[in-house]
């Protein structure tokens, strides 16, 4: 028997082939042709100074350098929930590096996410706020780079399954959820306010790591700030939905962005730790409009609400005569126990501590947040200043503590500081975290 | 009574359980090796290792170390037959006041056993914790380098 087809199908695969051969000649994106790198001579100082301090607000090192490599010459693995991209070379190299880019290359690259040969990028790459920066700040970015030392590395390709290891999917992602343009003031809001949110949405970028993001990967812009997740930690939320027992004030930011520590509520560690490093080049003109920016997420902060935080920590706060009151006897079996001889030795409240004091438990945000992550990251690894900076520190307990020791540790930690739900999965975090370490 | 092995051998221990594993090493168990630097767990001086792992004793409570094995330098060899990291700081003559040296070598005998050709870049990494106020660096990475794939 045959089967005769039905000219309205033909006619329909047909219509379909066309409209994604039109959608994909309209998607293209033509490449810009090739300059050669431009002297030094051709950017003065001040706009490469000023460049200098734009790539800090926007942590340009923190992707584009991988650990003891050199500044800006990429490889640096992000971590993604689809797959691993690299950061790019940054440095003027003409082979691997931007050496060839001119400067409208640059700003197309910063403004819609395309590189100088019409490829897009993946959004790991944050275009979606750098479309906001001003197109002079993007030039003064471009000129300190072309004035770096060209570094010849070939990165590699990122590691993503099909079909996302396509670019042209990007077309689509960028239909959906990018919105191009510069950054535009809230004429309702003091000047400060308008620069710290210029920013923070755009070289700061941070909701990229505070925001959540939907399964597609972009930010959920309905729930702007309410906390996400940035290689393998949480990025706790910065808006109503903060767990901090005390409210940040602009006078805790300003701390805590210019010296990584806020007293009531902690230390940067982390991929935060590498943001704080950055942000210590900001004049203070601008770090103060950044803290005023991000502490208007949250309702203005009372005195009496810290208070109270501080107050409710000092009730739960580890003396150090309760270590010597437990008259502990052989090995330490519980979480109390274990709390008691290897941590409060530093986090007990009272007394003279050795170098300065650690945050409250009861006021620390590590202990508040939705999941044990962090806490139990910090635990194993500590907290250490990026390798060559000056910073706070917390020692290293992997190998001093087993497995079980955290777990039971984490679960004392959770129900005597806060008053927070029982984090659940600790067995599992404590596993994969130990076996990402192994790897 | 806190059980913990040292270098091969079993030491019941009745020392209170708060106890740092240095001062438990040093004044109970005559081992000297690793030092008193900063008592915060910051300088590496004190460095031995539990079950293969560097850590800070100065900042690890005996109470928690029931049944785990503890390695100290006296471990790893003798004066008259020192073990391979120590005879490579011997040959690279890498201490010069040589207070880190016992912590620095700890740590890299960690790194040779699971890794026998680390990178110059992988030696900086990991032996990032231990502090070295003579500047020795570069005879320590010396060493190192010297004893990459020999240590068993």
């Amino acid at each position: 028997m045959v089967k005769v087809i039905s000219p309205v199908l033909v006619l329909f695969v047909v219509l379909i082939l066309l409209g994604s051969l039109g959608f994909f000649i309209w998607a293209k994106q033509p490449a810009i042709a090739r300059v050669s790198p431009p002297a030094a001579s051709n950017f003065d100082q001040t706009t490469i100074a000023k460049g200098a301090m734009l790539a800090s607000m926007g942590y340009c090192t923190d992707c584009h350098t991988v650990q003891g490599g050199a500044s800006f010459a990429g490889g640096y693995p992000v971590p993604t929930p689809f797959g691993t991209i690299y950061g790019s070379n940054i440095t003027p190299d003409p082979q691997t590096g931007i050496g060839n880019w001119s400067e409208a290359a640059f700003l197309r690259a910063m403004h819609d996410g395309v590189a100088r040969n019409g490829t897009y990028l993946y959004p790991a790459f944050p275009y979606n706020h750098f479309t906001l920066v001003s197109d002079d700040d993007v030039k003064a970015i471009y000129a300190y780079l072309m004035t770096r030392q060209p570094v010849h590395n070939a990165v590699p390709a990122p590691k993503l399954p099909f079909p996302l290891n396509i670019r042209l999917v990007l077309v689509g992602w960028n239909l959906l959820f990018f919105h191009d343009g510069r950054f535009r003031a809230d004429p309702s809001q003091s000047a400060k306010w308008n620069r710290g949110a210029y920013i923070a949405e755009g070289l700061g970028h941070c909701a990229a790591c505070h925001t959540p993001h939907n399964a597609l990967g972009a930010e959920i812009d309905a729930a702007a700030y309410a906390g996400g997740e940035s290689e393998g930690w949480l990025a706790p939320a910065l808006n109503r939905t903060s767990p901090a027992p005390a409210p940040w004030t602009e006078g805790e930011l300003v701390a805590y962005l210019r010296s990584g520590l806020a007293q009531t509520h902690g230390m940067a560690a982390g991929p935060m730790s590498g943001v704080t490093e950055n942000l210590q080049t900001l004049s203070k003109s601008d770090l103060d409009a950044l803290a005023t920016y991000i502490a208007s997420f949250e309702p203005p902060p009372s005195p009496a609400k810290t208070a109270g935080a501080v107050a409710a920590a000092d009730k739960t706060a580890y003396s150090i005569t309760a270590a010597q009151q437990m008259n502990l006897q052989g090995p330490a079996g519980t979480g109390e126990a274990i709390f008691a001889t290897a941590c409060a030795s530093c986090h007990f409240q009272g007394g003279d501590q050795p170098f300065y004091r650690p945050v409250a438990m009861g006021l620390s945000s590590v202990v508040h947040l939705p999941g044990p992550g962090n806490f139990i990251e910090i635990v194993l690894h500590g907290v250490q200043p990026p390798p060559g900076a000056r910073g706070r520190w917390m020692p290293p307990f992997a190998g001093v503590l087993t497995p079980d020791q955290i777990v039971l540790l984490t679960q004392y930690v959770r129900s005597h500081f806060t008053d927070a739900a029982a984090w659940t999965q600790i067995n599992q975090t404590v596993a994969h975290i130990e076996k990402e370490e192994g790897q | 009574m806190i059980k913990l092995h040292v270098n091969g051998v079993e030491n019941q221990l009745d020392a209170d359980p708060i106890t740092p594993l240095l001062y438990v090493l040093r004044n109970e168990l005559k081992l000297n090796s690793a030092k008193f630097g900063c008592g915060l767990g910051q300088c590496g001086a004190c460095t031995v290792l539990i079950d293969d792992h560097p850590v800070f004793s100065c900042i690890t409570p005996i109470s928690l170390l029931e049944g785990r094995s503890v390695t100290t330098l006296e471990g790893l060899g003798t004066s008259r037959n020192p073990g391979v990291v120590q005879q490579a700081f011997i040959d690279e003559q890498a201490a010069q006041c040589g207070y880190c040296i016992p912590g620095m070598i700890m740590r890299s005998h960690a790194l040779l056993r699971q890794n026998r050709s680390p990178t110059d870049q992988q030696i900086r990494d990991w032996m990032q914790p231990n502090l070295c106020r003579c500047g020795t660096h570069m005879r320590i990475m010396s060493a190192i380098r010297r004893a990459a794939g020999r240590v068993s």
